[in-house]
């Protein structure tokens, strides 16, 4: 473990998360959560967890973000609070 | 047959999507295949094959999608991978063993328990992987076009 690379990943998934908390364009808030799920998926290859980080890489990454789009698309895309 | 289209008529897309297929298709395979000596297994090959078709079915429009993999046969192979998974650990049972317990199978065909249990956790990977990409297309088919498969996104 490199903990210069830990602590890089570890404040790009912080800041990902805030933002996401924070944005009200509920499509922008989705392609920041993908990059959040990477930046998880790093975290996991780099702490060794190939397997979990490959799962994160799938679902986390690749198929919820279609279906949250899927999801946007039946709704308003600005929240409203 | 042009109507159908008109959401997905981009010659680049369509292209990229046909090319890109094969391959997406060869490592979800790789991943289920190697998933007992090797990172992944049943469930990220059953998602990357998953992904594959949700890709098919964004790039070339939902109705078209279908020609491909009927929701028919969707349900059918979705259907299919459980009763694999809990075929396998029955026969398992039925054999002498225990349920899931793999080196009874050394009974129907001798290869060496030792064997039988790489065999088995294989067959288990395949009924996961055929299950959850079934699983996944579906849950994007509905969430897509509300339930009614007329039109995807």
């Amino acid at each position: 473990m490199i903990w210069q690379l830990d602590l890089l990943i570890l404040t790009l998934v912080v800041v990902c998360a805030v933002v996401v908390i924070n944005l009200k364009d509920l499509l922008a808030a989705t392609v920041i959560f993908g990059v959040y799920s990477f930046m998880m998926c790093l975290l996991w290859a780099e702490m060794g967890a190939v397997d979990v980080a490959f799962t994160e890489a799938t679902v986390g990454a690749g198929v919820s973000t279609v279906l949250f789009i899927a999801a946007i698309l039946r709704t308003t895309r600005r929240s409203k609070d | 047959m042009m109507d159908q289209r008109t959401e997905s008529c981009d010659i680049i897309i369509r292209m990229t999507v046909r090319i890109m297929m094969p391959f997406i298709q060869l490592f979800g395979l790789y991943v289920i295949v190697h998933g007992h000596y090797s990172p992944g297994g049943g469930f990220q090959g059953g998602v990357i094959l998953g992904a594959a078709y949700i890709m098919l079915s964004i790039a070339f429009g939902l109705k078209d999608s279908t020609r491909y993999l009927s929701e028919k046969a969707n349900a059918v192979m979705g259907s299919i991978g459980p009763m694999i998974f809990v075929g396998v650990a029955i026969v398992c049972a039925l054999v002498g063993g225990l349920f899931l317990d793999y080196s009874a199978l050394d009974k129907i065909i001798p290869l060496g328990p030792i064997e039988w249990r790489s065999m088995g956790i294989f067959l288990v990977e395949v009924g996961v992987g055929l299950a959850v990409m079934n699983i996944m297309l579906s849950l994007y088919w509905d969430l897509a076009s509300n339930g009614e498969m007329e039109e995807g996104l």
